[in-house]
């Protein structure tokens, strides 16, 4: 497969043409200094500083941020505990039936999640704002949390909690001092997914949202309907570097890790 | 038979008014339809070795698991030092076990592993340190108290496995398989390392095995466990040599396994016919046989001599042919067709090198043994 071959050029190619040139496009016309989102008028970063002066911008990302970290905190804390239950919790009635349950949501359409949550918040009387949000962001995110973990807690001897029980623990100490440390991986990455998902989301947090609190998503889409403006690919611009950093800080550090891992293994067989 | 060897007289289980360490009274264990323990009721003494033998699926690591306190017999009640501990849950039993595959906390270094249950002790804070030197001492762990369980050995793992479950000085330790995981040479050496653990700290021990050569290594007692019940429990020399069932004695080691019609010749002799054509066996039996019982006659290869004519002075000779031969290296193992269509084992020591063996492939030979050589078992 290292030969090269005009076929693999090609398909290389292409591939990574559909998935970037969109966002390069994007990036680019962010610098542009031209109000026409079309025309290229030589570069700019005036967007940048348009962007940072609107209270209306700023203010919907202070919602994201919020909603997603307590969504997201909430989110791993509830679906941790479910997943523990689903891998750990023996045979009870109805396990089968419960744990098929979790991945429902997972591939409901996000507008029937959105409905019956603007339902059950009207049925209840509750005032929609960021409580909601939060509250719909839980709700969906959570299922992805314990998919995640699930998949860590099965895969992981169950003799270790034993011997944690075995050497006077207590059920909840040999949680907290042998379970929890190592499936620390997957809860942290059940976080990051829950974050990513809640900052992303447009469906539900439009079912959820009230008129006082608007998030990222929301506020982009609605001012894109009004015609796309510069301002819009600056702050595109900046999500996406975000992103990316998140993306390369992650995989440099867990690379990091494995090899790191790896090298000490050889060492302990060369050790024998 | 042979007896228990009496320059050890370590046998708390002859000892009239002895109290056991452990009793189990009448426990069974059942998941669902399936038995997996059947009413089985015994004794372990204070200081033994004790080992639970027998083939995969027999029960013997669902007993295990009971003393540690990861199951709940469905019936009857086990006692450590005369209390019933069927209720007790496993954090607070006196009883420390070492897992199969070690266990070892994967994100704490090797002293961490073996302080965690002393840190969850009434230790005062001051002596844990002395603790885990000691431990690492004890299981010649040298200085890799600093190293995380994936930065050394599969051996080494072993170690600490063991240093971490003796730690908080157990009344009886718990070891399932514990060996399995190394290569046959290092898990030779490491049976005599845990002998002598054992006799140093005179904790009990109980081991869970499917290698009849680790049972017979290391325990004082080994119960063979088929199916859910205790078949038999017995010193290793006793089982070996004087299985009171056909299948202790043909789990245990090779044996040739003949049928037969007993008849009571004299007081503690019996004949056996056991094949048209083929001379009667004579065997000593201290069981009373009514004539004309089944009965299996149960010999080991190794105690079958092997000669090219028939010996004159041997009570039991039978003639057949030389169908197979195992070269082991140190022995060999040969299959002889008998007339009869009977297969029988016969072992000889290699005493010579192999281009100057004796017999080959269709030689005929004769086969033959004293009549205490073989054991005559009625079930």
């Amino acid at each position: 497969m290292k030969r090269f071959t005009w076929f693999n050029a090609v398909s290389l190619t292409l591939g990574f043409a559909f998935l970037y040139i969109p966002m390069l496009i994007l990036i680019i016309f962010s610098f542009n200094s031209s109000k026409l989102v079309t025309v290229w008028a030589g570069f700019s970063t005036k967007w940048y500083v348009y962007l940072f002066s609107n209270d209306a911008f700023i203010d919907a990302a202070w919602v994201t941020l919020k909603v997603g970290f307590i969504s997201s905190c909430a989110a791993t804390v509830l679906g941790t505990m479910i997943a523990y239950i689903m891998v750990r919790g023996g045979r009870f009635f109805g396990r089968g039936l419960f744990s098929s349950m979790i991945y429902a949501p997972l591939v409901m359409p996000e507008v029937i999640t959105g409905l019956s949550l603007l339902l059950l918040f009207i049925s209840i009387g509750l005032d929609r704002g960021v409580f909601t949000i939060i509250l719909a962001h839980t709700t969906f995110s959570m299922c992805y949390v314990s998919v995640v973990v699930s998949s860590r807690l099965a895969s992981f001897d169950v003799s270790i909690e034993e011997a944690a029980l075995d050497l006077g623990c207590t059920p909840f100490d040999a949680f907290k001092s042998v379970t929890l440390p190592i499936i620390a991986p997957a809860v942290i990455s059940g976080w990051l997914l829950a974050f990513t998902l809640s900052l992303d989301d447009l469906v539900i947090a439009s079912f959820a949202s009230g008129p006082s609190s608007t998030t990222l998503p929301i506020k982009i889409y609605s001012s894109v309907r009004l015609g796309v403006s510069p301002e819009i690919n600056a702050l595109s611009t900046i999500m996406i570097a975000i992103v990316t950093f998140g993306v390369l800080t992650t995989s440099i550090i867990s690379k990091r890790a494995i090899k790191r891992k790896r090298l000490e293994e050889e060492q302990a067989f060369k050790n024998g | 038979m042979s007896e228990t060897d009496k320059t050890t007289c370590f046998e708390p289980w002859n000892e009239v008014g002895k109290k056991p360490l452990i009793e189990f009274r009448g426990v069974s264990k059942k998941f669902g339809a399936l038995t997996a323990i059947d009413n089985v009721s015994f004794s372990i003494y204070e200081r033994e070795f004790f080992a639970l033998l027998g083939p995969s699926g027999c029960g013997k690591t669902t007993l295990m698991r009971m003393l540690g306190g990861f199951e709940t017999p469905s019936q009857g009640q086990i006692f450590i030092d005369g209390k019933d501990i069927s209720t007790i849950p496993a954090n607070q039993r006196s009883v420390n076990m070492m897992f199969q595959s070690y266990a070892l906390f994967p994100h704490l270094t090797v002293a961490d592993n073996i302080a965690f249950g002393l840190k969850r002790s009434d230790m005062p804070k001051s002596e844990i340190a002395g603790r885990v030197d000691e431990m690492i001492k004890l299981v010649q762990l040298g200085n890799l108290g600093g190293r995380k369980p994936h930065q050394i050995s599969g051996g080494q793992r072993q170690r600490v496995a063991l240093a971490r479950s003796l730690a908080k000085a157990p009344k009886l330790l718990l070891l399932d398989e514990p060996l399995g995981a190394l290569d046959k040479k290092l898990r030779q050496e490491t049976q005599f390392e845990l002998v002598d653990i054992q006799e140093k700290l005179g904790t009990t021990f109980v081991i869970v095995t499917h290698d009849q050569e680790e049972a017979m290594t290391v325990s004082s007692r080994i119960g063979i466990m088929d199916q859910g019940k205790l078949i038999q429990i017995d010193t290793p020399d006793r089982i070996y040599e004087a299985p009171t069932s056909v299948r202790v004695a043909d789990f245990i080691g090779d044996v040739n396994l003949i049928e037969g019609n007993a008849t009571t010749t004299a007081n503690d002799k019996i004949t056996i016919d056991w094949a048209e054509g083929q001379p009667a066996l004579t065997a000593q039996t201290t069981a009373n046989i009514k004539d004309g019982t089944k009965i299996t006659f149960a010999i080991r290869p190794e105690k079958i001599a092997m000669s090219a004519k028939r010996p004159d002075d041997a009570l039991n000779a039978i003639e057949g042919h030389i169908h197979d031969i195992a070269y082991l290296g140190n022995i060999s193992i040969y299959k002889i067709r008998l007339a009869s269509g009977h297969m029988i084992k016969a072992q000889a020591a290699n005493t010579r090198r192999l281009s100057r063996r004796n017999y080959t492939w269709e030689d005929k030979v004769w086969l033959s043994w004293t009549e205490t050589a073989g054991i005559v078992l009625t079930k």
